[in-house]
């Protein structure tokens, strides 16, 4: 792997910071010529002025590259035991073996593991560590690196830029069907450090893909930082549905962009799950090239105590004959906040366009929040736009007639949660949806199973 | 044998009184019409009986098996085996009606261990005997079910979860003939297997085929009258107010 094992950075960032961190990947110029800029951006920008408040994020108290003390392995077997612990503990291996075509697992700042099956390969499938991708595919990471994502579209795809570690290089090939799911889970491990893994995933034209990403952490005292970045090019007539559950630790800043971008007659699915993090802001973009692209949604937001989770969609139809299509639930509970921020953007050229939106909120008691901002925009006249909203209090008839069956009222809470959300959990892969329910259980006290 | 005791119970809604007084004793495997006016409280008289929490037992009490059940949960009184069944059942959207009734039916009977195959074929079978199609059960609860459906999907429970007291409100309202004697069949092969019915209505024609042992005239929140079943064909001769007198 690397010759110069960097252990990791010092707190804050600056250019020697930036330097050491390239340096120790063993960059290219070009790699490290973004990461200055970025820098520079960064420095230069202020931060957000809507969504949740950061003013208790210290940046320069931030650690921002972190090693584990693991290379970057093809078999569970070498990677050190206490690391394949935890994700022994999130049942990734068994996953592997029984249903999925390709496993990437990052531990603080570097991937620990990266593994495709043998066939993927003789398709051609590239299935890479970002960084091993930089250095071994230059020319085909450099034509989509941050190009949908630029360094300087918001502060924090600034500090990405700058600082940006792990995460993973996928390309399909024309007219591949990848016949199981690929999927790479981030865990942060560390205290007061930054996690900004990159995905890039390029399905080429006819081809298709599913990716599952995982995200949790340990939680910690000091606020950790997650500000990661996914860029998705979907190809004339190819499809990709990416799902995600982001679950992180509840002292993190989760401030995310991911972005497709969708060539004729292609389709983007986007599975969204958030529910970890202290705050969050993450509004998963598709921006709608080609004639005929299509967008679908289907997310949910789950908000507890102490958490304030801004959350949205965000598509942009720019050709003709485009279509999109959004459900987006949200669950506040025990003084949580859920806010959707949403947005679709009709162009004057893309007419006889599509686009539904629904978004609902469920507030389970009298101490939550929930809010929804939808702002359609349409230029022309020739597209078809639908919306509902939906913001309300779980329903006391509801629970008394669970209730009249048997189940306590918690199992009524948790099972009508369970309902409200069944859209989300049953697009999850099995393992994820056993979990989720668990989860909601026992923020519920509840024993339904 | 006494199954449940209703003593002088007196409960209100905020400030106003609603049940004014009732007394109402009902044995094991006995059918109990309860008739009376719109208005008149019987509706509110299952929702205490039940617990619901709108509803505040100003005196009185109420024993099942004996004991008092007034300070119970609802889903407390559910687990000692009382039922209420509902004019207007709830929506629970995303979860489905097989789902629910065997979450349902592990709280009613704790003790009784059933495979996911085993529930399913006992579902399958009350449902084709209340000649319910099948999809039904894959259905979200009462989600979009019509009045019918939604009178029949009452009645699945009251058989699939076997308690000991239904508490049965206008479960013939809105059905046709055809349904009624549907339902019907299926509240008195319940009652067959030794459960106690209160049954609500306004009407004497299901009392055609589920035959009361007492039938209970009620009127502004209290029982003005009982007799048996010559007493709802009086009713219907002579309507309420003769009735009373």
């Amino acid at each position: 792997m690397t010759n110069n094992a960097l252990s990791k950075t010092e707190p804050g960032l600056n250019r020697r910071i930036i330097e050491e961190i390239s340096e120790s990947k063993n960059e290219p110029l070009w790699m490290r010529e973004i990461r200055m800029k970025s820098l520079e951006y960064f420095l230069n920008r202020p931060n957000p002025n809507f969504g949740v408040d950061i003013s208790a994020l210290d940046l320069n108290s931030i650690v921002n590259y972190v090693r584990p003390g693991a290379q970057n392995e093809r078999s569970w077997e070498d990677v050190p035991e206490d690391i394949r612990e935890n994700f022994e503990k999130l049942g990734i291996p068994q996953a592997e073996r029984e249903s999925l075509a390709g496993v990437g697992a990052q531990y603080d700042s570097e991937m620990v593991y990266h593994n495709m099956k043998e066939s993927l390969k003789k398709l051609g499938v590239i299935f890479l560590e970002m960084g091993t991708a930089v250095r071994e595919y230059p020319d085909l990471v450099k034509k989509y690196f941050m190009r949908l994502i630029p360094p300087n579209d918001h502060k924090f795809a600034a500090l990405h830029g700058a600082v940006w570690s792990g995460g993973t290089f996928i390309y399909v090939p024309p007219n591949v069907n990848v016949p199981m799911p690929i999927q790479s889970y981030y865990l942060m491990g560390s205290p007061g450090m930054g996690q900004f893994e990159h995905t890039l995933i390029v399905v080429d034209k006819g081809s298709k893909l599913e990716f599952i990403e995982g995200c949790s952490g340990q939680n910690y005292s000091i606020s950790n930082l997650h500000a990661g970045a996914v860029e998705i090019y979907v190809e004339e007539g190819a499809t990709v549905k990416f799902s995600t559950i982001e679950n992180w630790a509840k002292n993190t800043y989760n401030l995310n962009t991911k972005r497709a971008s969708v060539d004729r007659d292609g389709t983007i699915i986007w599975i969204s799950g958030t529910m970890g993090s202290a705050k969050t802001m993450l509004y998963p973009s598709s921006i709608l090239k080609g004639k005929g692209a299509r967008a679908e949604y289907t997310t949910i937001t789950y908000a507890g105590p102490g958490q304030h989770l801004d959350t949205g969609t965000k598509v942009f139809h720019f050709a003709p004959y485009t279509s999109s299509k959004v459900d987006s639930r949200s669950i506040s509970f025990g003084g949580g906040y859920a806010f959707y921020r949403g947005l679709v953007r009709v162009s004057e050229s893309a007419i006889h366009s599509k686009s539904s939106v629904d978004c609902s909120a469920l507030m389970v008691d009298d101490i939550s929040k929930s809010d929804t901002l939808p702002i359609i925009e349409v230029m022309n006249n020739q597209s078809e736009i639908g919306h509902e909203a939906y913001v309300g209090k779980i329903n006391e008839d509801q629970i008394y007639y669970l209730m009249s069956r048997g189940l306590t009222e918690d199992d009524a809470k948790a099972l009508i949660v369970r309902g409200f959300l069944d859209p989300f959990i049953k697009q999850l892969p099995f393992e994820y949806a056993v979990e989720f329910n668990r989860i909601i259980d026992m923020h519920f006290n509840s024993k339904i199973g | 044998m006494e199954l449940i005791k209703i003593i002088d119970l007196h409960a209100s809604i905020g400030e106003r009184e609603v049940i004014k007084g009732v007394n109402l004793e009902v044995n094991k495997d006995e059918v109990h019409a309860i008739m009376g006016p719109n208005g008149a409280g019987k509706t509110t008289l299952i929702n205490v009986i039940m617990g619901n929490p709108k509803y505040k037992v100003t005196s009185g009490d109420i024993l099942f098996e004996g004991k008092s059940i007034i300070n119970l949960s609802v889903d407390e009184r559910a687990r000692l085996g009382i039922f209420q069944s509902f004019q207007y059942p709830e929506e629970i959207s995303g979860v489905t009606f097989m789902n629910f009734l065997r979450l349902a039916y592990e709280k009613m009977h704790p003790d009784k261990k059933m495979s996911v195959l085993e529930f399913g074929d006992m579902m399958v079978k009350i449902a084709d005997s209340l000649k319910m199609d099948h999809d039904f059960l894959k259905r979200y609860v009462n989600l979009g079910f019509s009045g019918g459906e939604r009178k029949k999907s009452e009645i699945l429970q009251l058989s699939a979860l076997n308690p000991k007291l239904a508490l049965l409100d206008e479960t013939d309202s809105g059905l046709d003939i055809d349904a009624l004697r549907i339902v019907s069949e299926g509240i008195n092969n319940a009652s067959k297997k030794g459960m106690s019915i209160v049954l609500v209505t306004h009407y004497k024609r299901i009392l055609d085929y589920v035959r009361p042992k007492f039938v209970h005239i009620f009127m502004d929140g209290r029982i003005v009258k009982t007799g048996g079943i010559e007493l709802a064909e009086e009713l219907e001769r002579s309507g309420y107010e003769e009735v009373r007198i």
